[in-house]
């Protein structure tokens, strides 16, 4: 078994063993295994997105240092290009969504970082903040009326809605559990997109080359890899997660709105910085805990603390910072290592006559 | 092949070199030796394109090079090894090797190269799967040698090779150097190690405070000089 299968295989224990753990407590908690497997079911579901969102975030702050607060903004892009395309057709919306989202997301680092390639992070940060208000505002003047006139039928105001797909949307009875296709489809994406990042990163030349930008910028250039083509491939692929995200929130929440991306935002920040923003697999597993958290607090905290949900969510991810502040992915790392060394057989010294 | 010529360089006000003249030609092994904070790594910055030269001019293979990015000085033929070896610690050995063939278009024979460069260099065969921050000092300063030398440069900047390694290791790194050299590789090495280094380089340069030439010439022509050490440790500067 190599030493990367040894880990994946580590992974997959920790995770069953976590998810295990959950479902136990909510049996418990809420006295019926079923209701427990359906909590855990629509919270690794809710977690699955929050995942993507701190994935897209991630990899900018991996390559440039850059933590892209435009990032909810082009979620945002992604849910009015869904608005205007909704009569596209589902297939049709979705791959325009992706689309504009990407190219959005390659024209604010043409125009916005690229120019200030060696500024600093301070700098790099106003810069995508004067990105994301930018942005923001422009939807709220209705894209300063240029909506109106491509569609005559929208009404005023910048508050909009995407209808919903009742096929997707409506859940089905898988012996006693509630499912719908879009909580199935938000964890096999999830999961496809984390297998898709991990071969692209690990066994491409782009994905070392991404590897290595985000350890030593400076010497990544100097092998004679173009720097402005990794970075312009990183936002790409900020773009295609941020345009996924953007359909997967809708198809869930159907409005759409200018500041609809703050929320996203703040999550890919907190599950990031929960999981460990610099690494990808880090921030995935954090935005998924925090979404776990999140929706686990809602199902078992009593009625009178449910609206408070937020606040002892937050209180767990100060404690959770407190004792890993490193991230998530720190702690497996050196948890890991040390169940590791127990089952590792001691060298045999002395062999040499 | 390279040419520096009245070369000076700032770090905002402050001058970090100063009127640097320096040449090395196809197949010479040159070295540019002085104690810390001459501005000798300075001199490597700007000619591999991370410094811009605040006036002067620098010529590679006749064509100007000052001011042009990184990759592009790499793609014309000159490569970096840098102090302190500066290797991708979370990659691994073979991915270490496989970016330094980023610059290159013959993906196939790029690959036989890896392979060529892991028989070369045992160690990095051996732990062609491991992180490059489980290799020793000696052997990540095999790896960063050989991942400069992947890209196949006409001309090899070295910087500070054998800082911080062991004796042992220290002799390993000059012979290595010197079988590169008869190979025909360029070398334009930068240490601090003046002995050495002036025992196996063609010619060297002598560079004081302030990062000006003192001197430059053959291990026979320094030998000469009377106040070698003296200008060296920068007591002779004036």
């Amino acid at each position: 078994m190599t030493e990367s299968w040894r880990k994946y295989a580590t992974i997959c224990l920790s995770a069953a063993c976590a998810l295990a753990l959950v479902l136990l407590i909510l049996s418990l908690q809420l006295g019926s295994p079923s209701t427990a497997i359906q909590y855990t079911l629509d919270s690794m579901a809710y977690g699955s997105l929050y995942a993507l969102m701190a994935l897209g975030l991630s990899l900018l702050f991996g390559v440039m240092g850059l933590i892209n607060f435009a990032y909810g903004e082009l979620i945002m892009a992604g849910a009015y290009t869904m608005f205007f395309t909704r009569s596209w057709g589902w297939l049709g919306m979705i791959l325009i969504t992706i689309l504009i989202v990407t190219i959005l997301s390659l024209l604010t680092e043409l125009v916005a970082f690229r120019p200030l390639r060696n500024a600093s992070p301070v700098t790099l940060l106003v810069a995508s903040f004067a990105v994301s208000y930018a942005l923001q505002e422009f939807a709220w003047t209705d894209g300063l009326g240029l909506a109106h006139q491509f569609d005559a039928t929208i009404g005023t105001g910048p508050q909009k809605g995407v209808e919903p797909y009742p096929w997707l949307t409506n859940q089905f009875d898988v012996s006693g559990v509630l499912v719908s296709k879009l909580e199935i489809v938000t964890m096999i994406v999830t999961i496809a997109v984390v297998v898709g990042m991990t071969v692209l990163l690990k066994r491409t030349m782009l994905g070392i080359q991404l590897r290595a930008s985000t350890e030593d910028f400076r010497m990544t250039q100097l092998t004679g890899v173009k720097a402005n083509r990794v970075i312009s491939a990183a936002f790409a692929i900020t773009g295609v997660i941020a345009g996924i995200v953007a359909v997967l929130y809708v198809f869930r929440n159907n409005a759409v709105a200018p500041d609809m991306g703050q929320g996203p935002l703040f999550v890919a920040f907190v599950g990031g910085a929960i999981g460990g923003l610099g690494s990808l697999t880090g921030a995935a597993l954090g935005g998924f805990v925090l979404g776990m958290i999140i929706n686990i607090l809602g199902a078992t905290l009593s009625i009178q603390y449910k609206s408070h949900t937020q606040l002892f969510a937050f209180l767990l991810v100060i404690g959770i910072l407190v004792f890993v502040p490193d991230g998530l992915i720190a702690f497996r790392g050196s948890a890991v290592a040390r169940l590791w060394a127990k089952f590792r057989k001691p060298a045999v010294e002395g062999t040499t006559p | 092949m390279l040419s520096l010529t009245d070369v000076s360089v700032h770090y905002g006000r402050v001058p970090a070199v100063q009127q640097l003249s320096l040449e090395v030609s196809e197949g010479e092994f040159v070295g540019l030796v002085g104690h810390n904070g001459a501005g000798k790594s300075t001199t490597l910055w700007t000619i591999t394109g991370v410094l811009k030269p605040s006036s002067g001019t620098i010529t590679f293979l006749g064509k100007s090079i000052a001011g042009v990015s990184p990759d592009t000085i790499l793609a014309q033929g000159i490569a970096l090894v840098p102090e302190n070896r500066r290797i991708f610690s979370r990659l691994s050995v073979g991915e270490n090797l496989r970016i330094g063939t980023a610059a290159r278009k013959d993906r196939k024979q790029a690959d036989t190269d890896v392979k060529k460069m892991c028989e070369r260099f045992a160690a990095l065969g051996r732990y062609f799967d491991r992180k490059g921050s489980t290799l020793s000092g000696g052997e990540q300063q095999q790896l960063a040698i050989a991942r400069a030398l992947l890209a196949r440069p006409r001309l090899l900047l070295l910087d500070e090779p054998t800082l911080g390694l062991a004796p042992l290791i220290v002799d390993q790194v000059f012979e290595l150097l010197q079988e590169l050299h008869e190979e025909g590789v360029t070398i334009l090495l930068v240490e601090q190690n003046a002995a050495r280094t002036i025992e196996v380089a063609d010619r060297t340069y002598v560079m004081r405070s302030g990062g000006r030439i003192a001197f430059h010439g053959t291990a026979d022509e320094l030998a000469k000089i009377g106040d070698f050490e003296t200008a060296y440790i920068g007591m002779g500067s004036g």
